[in-house]
Order: C-alpha cells, then structure tokens, then sequence
C-alpha cells in the first residue's frame, strides 16, 4: 500500500478546510480567502500529482493498479458500513484534471471576482465545491460517493443563485437544484437496490465489492420481475443520476440556465468538472452496466441505453446552439452536447474513449468559459454575441486563446486535442454491431459544432465592434457614464471600447490552451497511451496503427466534417459580417420556422411548462383544496366540537357547581361572622349570657309547673 | 312561711347577689368573690335541703357541703393563680381590657 494510497482524503479535505476556514473569517479579508483557497487547491493538486505517479509507477504489475483504504463510519445491526477510498488510474487521472483546472479557475476568479462585495463567499463556496467533487472523484464506496455527489449539488445550487438577488438566477439555481434531484432520486434508488442485492457499497474490496466478479455473477444471473437483470435495472437507476448531473436528454434543461452564476462558475462547475461527474459515474460503474452472461451480446441493454440517450443529446443539443445568440448559453448547449458524445463514448467504447473526451473537454471548455468570461468582462458584462464584434483588436490574449479551444472544440484535425477524442468516439460508434445510427447522429454533431462555434468566433472577435454603449459614448461622453454604469467596473468612464483583462485572467487562459493542444497527443491511435493507463496496459507506440481497420478514412471523413462546418460557418457570419446589433441572423432570414424552433430551444422548457409543471401545479392544487378542505374542515369540525364541549363544560361549573359551592361558603362564612360577635373575649359578657339564661330557664319552669 | 323557705330566700338572694358582683365587677379578684358568694349560696340550699329533709340524722348533706368547701377553696386557689398569671401577663386585672379568650 503506497503511502498516497493511504492518505487519499487529505486531497479534498484540504479544500475543505480551506472553505471552512473562509466562512468564519470576516467578510473584507479577501486576500485571506484567495490565499487559502488557491493554495489549498495547489496542495491538492500536488498530491493529486503523487497519486499520478503512484499510479504510473506500479502500472502493469498486475492488471490494473488499484489500492483501497478506507475508515469504518458507523454501525447498523450487526454490520458495519464502510467509507473508503480508492487509487486507480480512472480516480488518478479525474484527480489531476479537476485539481488542475480548480486551481486555474480560481487564480482566474481572483480577477474575474475582484469587485463583487461576496468575495469570500465566493471563495468559500468554490472550495467546498472542489472538495465535493475531489470527494466523488476518490469514492470507493457508493454512500461516499453519493454525499458528495449532493454537496457537488448543492454548492452548484449556491453558485448559480451567486448572485441572487438577480430573480433569473434564483430561479435558474432552483430549477437546478430540483432537475438534478430528479435524477439523484433514481441513483438513490439503484444504490439501495444494490445494497439489497449485495450487501455492500463498496466498489473494490478485495473481491467482495459490489464491482467485482462474484456480485456481478450474481447479479447478472438474478432476473427482475419484467425479464430484465437486476445489474442492468440498477445501472439503469444510477444512469438516470448521471443523466440528471450532465444534462443528458430529458433533464438537460437546467444547464443553460446555469449559466446565470458567475462566469468562472459556469467554468469549473458547469463545463469542466461536475456536470462530468455523471460521465464519471457511468465510467465508474461502468463493470456493473456492461456485464452479461456469457455468449450473449457484448451490448448490454445499460450500454445501448446510455448510448443512445448520448447520441441524441449530442446532436440536439448542438443543433439548438446554432441559433442562440448569448455567448455562454452556446458553450453551455455545447457542453450538453458534449457530455453527449462523453456518453456515447462510453457506450460504444468503454471507459477510456469517454473517459479521453472528459478529460481534454475539460480543458478546452473551461478555457472557452473562462475566454468568454474574459470577453464579458472586457465587454463591460455584455453578453450578447450580437452587440460584440471585433474583438479581435482589443483582447489579442484572449482572442488567441479561445481561437485554440475553439479549433479544439470543433476537432480541428491533428493538432488540437478534441480531435483525437472526438474521433475515438465515432470510431468506437462507427464499430458498434448494434446500430450505425449513433455514428451519424455523432457526425452530424461534429458539422453542427464545428458550425456554431465558427459562427460564435465570427460574431464575437471578427467584424467591427457593433456595441451600442460605443455610439452612446462617442455622441455624448456622459450619457454612457450615467446610464449605465456596470456594478463593478470602475474605470468605466465613458469610454466603451472593450479592453484586455488583467494578467491574472489571462495566464490562466494561456496555461489551458496549452493543455488544449498537447493533451490530445496521449490518446492518438497511434500511441493509445490513455487506453492503456487506464486498463492497465503498457502502450504501444505503432504508427502502423493509423492505417489499419479504416482509421484513416475515419480521420479523413471527420476531418472533411469539421472543415465543412468551418467553412460553412465562416461563410454565412464571417464573410458577410451584420452591421447593426438588430440585423436579424443569417439562418433566420434563409429559414424563419426552423431558426424560430433552434432558437426556442425546441420549446422544450414549454413543454415541460404545460405537462409536467402544469401536471405537478395540479397535483399541487389538488392537494392544497384537499388540506384546505378536507382535512382542514375535518381538523375544524373536531375543533368546534371541542369548542362547544368545554364551553358547554365552562357552563356548568361555574353556574351550576361553583355557584351552588359558592352560596353555601357565602352562608357558612356570614353565619360565622354573626357567631363570632357572640365571642367577644369579655369573660364577663359570658357570664351575664349565662345568668340571663338561668333566668329563662327558671321563668320557663315556673311557667311550665303553673300551667 | 317555713324555715326551709326562709333559708331558700336567703340562698337565692345570696346567689342574686354574687352574680351581680361576679357580672358587673371590673376587677377580677372582685369577680371571684362574686363566684365565690354564689358557691356559698348554693352550699346554703344543700344544707337547708338537708336539715329540713325527710331524712336529717344521716350527715349525708354535712358531707358534700365539706367536700363543696374544700373544692372551692382549690378553686379559689387556682382562680387567684390564673388573676396573678394574667396580672403578670396584662399588667391588669380589669377584666374588660383581658378580650383575648375571644377566637
């Protein structure tokens, strides 16, 4: 056991620390609360380095290098639960990524965020965040995994409702919190069910996870009562979680409404790192999805399921994003659509093909975010693609770097890293003996991205700068500066010409588009170096490999995809650029109906408006007339009977019981009284009574002896 | 008239007598006389009772009146003992001023 192994934890504690740290401390201390955050990160990311290499260097002993420690947490029955922890190239190389890209976004924030009052509330939530989701990377056991898998939840929540006294972005937060919850809840589902079945939660336990050979045997085996197995109904249950985090088809909704959060959240949260914590779920159990009796076909049920539902957000969502027009509702349907093709790598290709799409994803869409977040900025918090222009002259950093990870993104042939794994994807898809659908769903995509984006790049940093503050400005000087100052630019004075951010937003920039390239060089099929670490196996360097089993006229048809939707793209925005902010799109003119339908969205949020939410407001209604007035009138009815009962009770002892009580004290105490004047203490008053006494007496007697 | 009757006259003016003294009296030691003259009064009748009796050789009447005498000197006793506690107590002997015997 290594000793990284061993102390796996401390990597998310750190952040968390840090985070709990920040929130006691008083709310001016921003330089305390960056320093804690970004050097915690830089810890976790160095440790996460030592588990890196840890991995690499026992790598190939036996199979796949895998350590588990771990801590028991409490006892129930006779049993008890364990949390633990596990080390193996899939946890190692999440762990680098995410502490990595953490530790850039946050150096980012720190001059994105500069100006916002909640700083250290920012910085404390993104720590808590990064130590979530360091806690889902690591998890060996289920339990584990889902706690932090709500944390990364609900700190998504505080993020996007960041600024929340904006009511688009209470409202997006929410509508996040309670999506995702919808998939949470079949994840919660499948964790019980598995518990049931195996008894534990653990992944890898020497032989007794519920990943390893013996429960899978026996849970492939064990049928449910509508024919299916009981591993595919509950990889099923988990993958409706995973579909809920990455806004897979029918709960994708919530994403593009995140972007209401801050820039650099959208980044880490919203594109890099947690809405891949559902593609890193499904990788994780990916032995429970893809297992099957022996001699039937290697497709399992899960996978197809998983695939399809991949390949049909990839292209929906991509085709939705041509025809938005706010520079981080695109990358956000982008991001949908990419955690499609995420999905679908790993139901046609297994864990590394996704796995490889996650990781360099995450690289070229936070620096996408974190270019558009420099744009926004730089743009005094406009956001419409349409009102920028031109920015190429004013923000070269920027420009060059979002330039790289847009080619990354649109898989631009051979040198960016999305390339490479775009076309594992659709090689892996392009062999799946199931169905080819999904091959030219994921081609159609790859037109559609590369479309978009080029049409993105053209509208934000080609052309002239179409900004309306600009003309505002140049006609009268004060007019901007009064009407419109944004909340925190300070140096906005009248002069509307966007500028170039800071250093300590560009070097971010520059540190990702370099990872952007290079990264795509360790899954080449030349050199699957990936693949192997991940399974455990040395790689090959083999150029032969290019030619063979038609990867190359693959990489050719990708490439002629990509290059089309370049060039269609340049064509129609970068050619013929818009000359005013109001000209209505290119695609709108050509085709109203359909840019009216893409644009929309599909009326998806529409349709969810009139059946579900209006279903569930009924539900809602139904339930408050029946509180209201049938269980409230029963609750009444018992309310009033009781009212009229003690009145009734009231009644009687004080009119008939106290008052009866009343009048004999009353004539105890008057006859009392009337006695007591008799005792008056004079000894001889007494006497005098007496002798009177004695004088009836005798006078009664000598009456009674006459007569 | 006979003897009996003058005796009876006697006693019940001695009785009439004591009790006015013993009822309007202020002093307590006076009270007490009054007491004792209607004791005496009543000694009077058992001796008158007995001596005009049908029956006056047995000394039975001469008896209780001994035994009435040396009870009432015991009481006299005790009676002048309660005025001298209540003396000491009250610094009086008035007996309108001594009202604590009421509840």
């Amino acid at each position: 056991m290594t000793w990284i192994a061993q102390n796996l934890w401390l990597i998310p504690v750190l952040p968390l620390a840090a985070a709990g740290v920040i929130a006691v401390n008083k709310q001016r201390q921003r330089k305390l609360a960056a320093t804690l955050a970004i050097g915690s990160m830089a810890m976790a990311f160095l440790l996460s380095l030592c588990a890196f290499s840890a991995t690499l260097l026992h790598r190939g002993d036996n199979g796949v290098f895998r350590e588990v420690a771990g801590f028991n947490w409490l006892q129930f029955g006779g049993q008890w639960l364990h949390l633990d922890w596990v080390l193996d190239p899939l946890t190692a190389i999440m762990l680098v990524m995410v502490s990595f890209v953490s530790l850039l976004i946050f150096i980012f924030s720190v001059g994105y965020m500069a100006h916002d009052e909640n700083f250290m509330r920012f910085f404390c939530f993104l720590s808590l965040f990064a130590a979530a989701m360091l806690g889902v990377v690591i998890a060996n056991s289920l339990l584990l995994f889902f706690v932090c898998w709500e944390l990364v939840g609900l700190t998504s929540y505080l993020l996007i409702g960041f600024w929340y006294h904006k009511p688009s972005a209470a409202a997006a937060a929410k509508k996040a919190f309670i999506t995702t919850r919808i998939g949470d809840l079949g994840l919660l589902l499948g964790m019980v069910w598995l518990y049931a079945e195996t008894g534990t939660l653990n992944f890898y336990a020497n032989g007794s996870g519920c990943l390893e050979q013996s429960a899978l045997a026996a849970m492939v085996t064990h049928m449910t009562a509508a024919g299916m197995a009981v591993s595919t109904a509950i990889g099923l249950l988990i993958f409706l979680g995973a579909v809920g985090k990455s806004g897979q088809l029918p709960l994708h909704v919530w994403l593009p409404d995140a972007m209401e959060g801050p820039t650099p959240v959208s980044a880490l949260i919203h594109a890099a790192t947690m809405v891949a914590a559902g593609v890193f779920l499904v990788a994780r159990v990916y032995p429970l999805m893809s297992v099957h009796i022996e001699g039937a076909a290697a497709a399992t049920t899960a996978l197809t399921v998983v695939t399809w539902i991949g390949a049909l957000t990839a292209i929906f969502a991509a085709s939705i994003a041509v025809a938005q027009t706010d520079i981080k509702r695109i990358l956000a349907y982008s991001t949908v659509s990419q955690l499609g093709y995420m999905m679908l790598g790993l139901g046609v290709g297994g864990v590394s093909v996704g796995m490889f799409h996650l990781i360099t994803h995450a690289f070229f869409k936070a620096l996408l975010f974190l270019g558009s977040g420099s744009v926004i900025h730089g743009c005094y918090e406009e956001q419409d693609i349409r009102k920028m222009g031109g920015l190429k002259k004013f923000m070269p950093v920027t420009f060059a770097t979002y330039a790289i990870g847009m080619l990354a993104l649109s898989g631009f042939p051979l040198f960016f890293s999305g390339f490479w794994s775009k076309d594992e994807i659709l090689h892996a898809a392009h062999g799946w003996p199931v169905s080819h659908i999904p091959f030219y769903l994921g081609c159609a995509g790859a037109l559609l991205t590369a479309f978009y984006m080029t049409r993105q790049v053209a509208l934000v940093f080609f052309g002239s700068y179409r900004s309306s503050r600009r003309e505002e400005a140049h006609s009268s000087p004060h007019a901007a500066h009064i009407k419109s100052e944004p909340p925190h630019v300070g140096s906005y004075e009248g002069n509307a010409v966007p500028r170039e951010s800071p250093a300590v937003m560009t070097i971010p920039l520059i540190v990702l588009a370099v990872f952007a390239i290079l990264l795509g060089f360790i899954g080449t099929p030349a050199w699957p170096w990936f693949d192997g670490f991940l399974n455990g196996e040395p790689a090959q360097f083999n150029f032969a490999k290019l030619t063979e089993g038609g990867t190359l006229s693959l990489m050719l048809a990708s490439a002629v995809i990509v290059f089309t939707g370049l060039g269609l793209g340049w064509w129609l925005y970068g050619k013929r650029q818009r000359k005013t902010a109001e000209e209505p799109d290119v695609l709108q003119v050509a085709q109203p109906t359909l840019f009216r339908l893409l644009e929309n969205k599909y009326f998806v949020d529409e349709f969810y408006e009139t059946t579900v939410i209006r279903f569930n407001a009924w539900a809602a209604h139904g339930s408050d007339f029946l509180d209201r007035w049938i269980w409230g009138g029963a609750v009444l009815l018992v309310t009033w009977v009781t009212l009229g009962l003690s009145w009734l009770y009231r009644f009687t002892d004080d009119f008939v019981v106290n008052l009866g009580f009343d009048a004999g004290c009353e004539t105890l105490r008057e006859g009392g009284g009337e006695m007591s004047r008799w005792q008056n203490g004079r000894v001889q008053t007494y006497l005098r009574v007496i002798g009177v006494a004695l004088v009836v007496l005798v006078l009664i007697l000598m009456w009674g002896r006459k007569s | 008239m006979t003897p009996l009757q003058g005796c009876l006259l006697v006693s019940a003016l001695l009785f009439a007598i004591g009790l006015a003294g013993a009822v309007t009296r202020r002093n307590a030691i006076l009270a007490l006389v009054g007491i004792e003259l209607m004791l005496n009064a009543a000694n009077l009748n058992f001796i008158a009772f007995w001596r005009y009796g049908p029956n006056p050789e047995a000394l039975s009447g001469m008896m209780v009146v001994i035994f009435s005498i040396a009870i009432a000197a015991a009481e006299a006793a005790v009676g002048l003992a309660l005025i001298i506690a209540i003396y000491r107590h009250y610094r009086t002997v008035n007996l309108d001023e001594i009202k604590n015997l009421k509840g």
